[in-house]
């Protein structure tokens, strides 16, 4: 009897101690015909733990701010209004679920960074599935830590610099998930400032003003399977160092300061199975160092890479080279990076012993290509027979390209799908 | 002027040249716009072949058609017809015929796999056709020994196709400090093939992908009004030689 019982006794107590603390979290219900008519006195009647839930209709309720552990949740997307004047929702506890609403009119000023949503000095905080529609920034996260910014639309004016700010922004994070958002004609679709240990997934980023991706100073972060498209400036990467760029894609990126990726002053990075097509310049590298740039596609982009002196240790392996109007450029004759097993469309060499690798190395660099890069005017001249005859020329009896910039295995076929 | 027209075309088209032109056009386009995957980059590398051979045989063939049928206008000339429906005559049926002899070789591969990119292609073909014939009037005119006057021609179709663009590239260079984005238009339109082939690259919207020097160019000759003045520049390389040789044909000591 005694160990039975035992054991039925501690269940009961378990499940009446559980049941106890689950009613003590209340649901309060918010809607127009409700007792309950704003969501400001919701969340004031609100205890730590209490969910509200918040029904269709339009709320003018000017600035809300969210200071217990709260689950603010929206059925069928009401509309929280900021008339063109407020930050519409702050939060600032840890601990709390903004589910399912839909914002509308930020408050836009040249001082004061008006957001659809900020998160201040929090952790823990879950922001999903919303639409945010003409907010000056869109999430704003600063001080915040561990929190998850998933499935939300987001859409701005567009237009120039100033009217818009940056879709998601994270300014002195730690352990950020920025998963599968959309972000469009924002200033920068996503913007990093000092985070550290991110991940940003699945996201789309497009038409965006200025970059679609924007990194500063931030360390450790990882970015996986995105889509970068139509930026006016694609993607920047600067001033960090540990960052993986994994499986995104970048295209349609064009203007003539308007690249794939640009990295600034970046160390110890992982550029892997990304893709670049039609793209101005697929990736510019300024003062890169120790960089792995494996089994990345550049196709039908003006440059597809362009690596700077200032570079070093960089590796590219395994990569592809299609149709692009130059593969490699640069501003030197000085080269610290090692090139191997490419595969180069405009290679012309055999492969006697049939190992898939062709016996005469590839210098990737074409005298007209470096002849641009100092003398950009001289782009007129692209396609003319002239051009082609230096290129020729060069190739036979290379003098002018730097040497040590050369795939000495160069693959034969295509290999990645 | 019409049957002289017709005579002129009837005999040009059945010359093993212009077979051989017809046919070895129509094999590189078939060939060329098959082989590649990609329409657009197909039609680049038609470009080249175009830009390239198109001026030679045109300028090259008119030339050696007028020295090979001076008799032939000796004896136009002792009929009641004025100089200058003679050379109209001889300019249109030159013209034509190898126009036709480019529409055939470029124009049906063309239509057959890069119908939305290749037109622009196969416009600057014609008009170049019609220029550079035009210019070979012109030297066979002015010179009247046969060799000599293939000699010269050949100079100009090398000036046209190689020194000129080395010239700018050069002035490009050592002008470098100024900015020379819109001097170099200018410069450009000085040369027809220049001009073609600049037409042809702003039409593919391949601009975009040369940075800024392409953004400008974009900005003045992408726009209906720059096509527009492209396209007048182009018919005036067309009409100028002609014109030149007429006046010098008129006064010419047979």
């Amino acid at each position: 009897m005694t160990v039975k019982t035992g054991i039925l006794k501690w269940l009961v107590s378990c499940c009446i101690c559980f049941f106890t603390c689950i009613s003590h979290a209340r649901v309060i219900e918010v809607s127009v015909n409700a007792i309950v008519q704003s969501i400001a006195s919701a969340i004031q009647l609100a205890d730590h733990g209490d969910t509200v839930m918040v029904f269709p209709g339009i709320y003018r309720e000017g600035n809300l701010i969210v200071n217990k552990r709260i689950s603010l949740i929206g059925i069928d997307h009401p509309i929280l209004d900021g008339e063109n004047k407020f930050e519409i929702i702050s939060v600032t506890s840890d601990s709390v679920l903004i589910q399912g609403f839909h914002f509308i009119d930020s408050g836009i000023s040249g001082t004061v960074d008006f957001a659809g949503l900020k998160i201040y000095d929090a952790s823990h905080v879950v922001v999903e599935e919303n639409i945010l529609e003409r907010t000056f920034f869109g999430i704003y996260s600063q001080h915040a830590k561990n929190c998850i910014i998933k499935n939300n639309e987001l859409q701005s004016f567009g237009g120039d610099e100033l009217q818009c700010g940056n879709g998601i922004h994270c300014w002195k994070c730690d352990s950020m998930q920025i998963i599968h958002n959309t972000v469009k004609n924002h200033r920068d679709g996503i913007y990093f400032e000092f985070v550290t240990n991110s991940i940003i997934w699945r996201n789309v980023s497009e038409q965006n003003v200025r970059y679609g991706l924007h990194f500063m100073f931030s360390n450790d972060d990882t970015y996986v399977a995105n889509y970068f498209h139509h930026n006016g400036a694609g993607v920047a990467v600067m001033f960090s160092n540990h960052v993986s760029m994994l499986g995104n894609h970048f295209s349609q990126n064009w203007g003539d300061s308007a690249y794939g990726i640009l990295l600034k002053e970046i160390s110890d990075g992982f550029i892997i199975g990304n893709q670049f097509d039609e793209n101005t310049t697929g990736i510019v590298m300024e003062g890169a160092n120790r960089i792995e740039t494996k089994r990345n596609l550049f196709s039908s982009n003006g440059h597809a890479l362009r690596i700077q002196a200032s570079c070093m240790d960089i590796v590219l392996e395994n990569n592809e080279f299609i149709a692009n109007i130059f593969d490699v450029s640069t501003n030197g004759s000085l080269v610290m990076n090692s090139f191997h097993r490419n595969f180069w469309d405009k290679y012309e060499g055999y492969d006697l012993n049939r190992n898939g690798l062709g016996d005469v190395p590839f210098h990737p660099v074409s005298l007209y290509g470096m002849i641009t890069e100092k003398n950009p005017p001289a782009m007129m001249l692209f396609g003319s027979f002239f051009t082609k005859l230096l290129d020729r020329t060069e190739r036979v009896m290379p003098g002018l390209t730097p040497e040590n910039l050369v795939d000495h295995e160069p693959r034969m076929k295509r290999f990645l799908m | 002027m019409n049957k002289m027209l017709k005579y002129i075309i009837a005999d040009i088209l059945r010359t093993k040249v212009m077979i051989g032109y017809m046919v070895l056009l129509f094999v590189i386009s078939f060939v060329v716009f098959a082989s590649e995957s990609n329409a657009s980059k197909g039609v680049l590398t038609m470009m080249s072949i175009v830009l390239f051979m198109v001026p030679l045989v045109s300028v090259l063939f008119s030339a050696i058609y007028l020295y090979n049928s001076a008799e032939f206008i000796e004896l136009m000339l002792s009929q009641p017809i004025n100089r200058s429906q003679v050379w109209i005559g001889m300019y249109t049926g030159l013209g034509l015929s190898l126009i036709i002899a480019f529409c055939v070789g470029f124009g049906v591969p063309m239509l057959l796999f890069a119908s939305n990119h290749g037109w622009v292609l196969f416009v600057s073909g014609i008009f170049l056709t019609a220029c550079f014939s035009g210019i070979g009037l012109l030297a066979s005119v002015k010179v009247r020994d046969k060799a000599r006057g293939i000699g010269t021609v050949l100079m100009i179709w090398i000036f046209f196709a190689i020194i000129f663009d080395g010239m700018v590239l050069f002035l490009s260079f050592q002008l470098a400090d100024y900015p020379l984005e819109k001097p170099m238009m200018i410069m450009s339109a000085l040369n027809p093939v220049d001009l073609a082939r600049i037409f042809v690259l702003l039409a593919m919207n391949i601009s975009a992908l040369l940075g800024y020097t392409g953004a400008v160019f974009n900005a003045y000759l992408g726009s209906g009004l720059g096509r527009l003045i492209c396209a007048t520049v182009l018919l005036g390389w067309c009409i100028l030689p002609y014109w030149i040789s007429l006046k010098w044909f008129k006064k010419k000591d047979l």
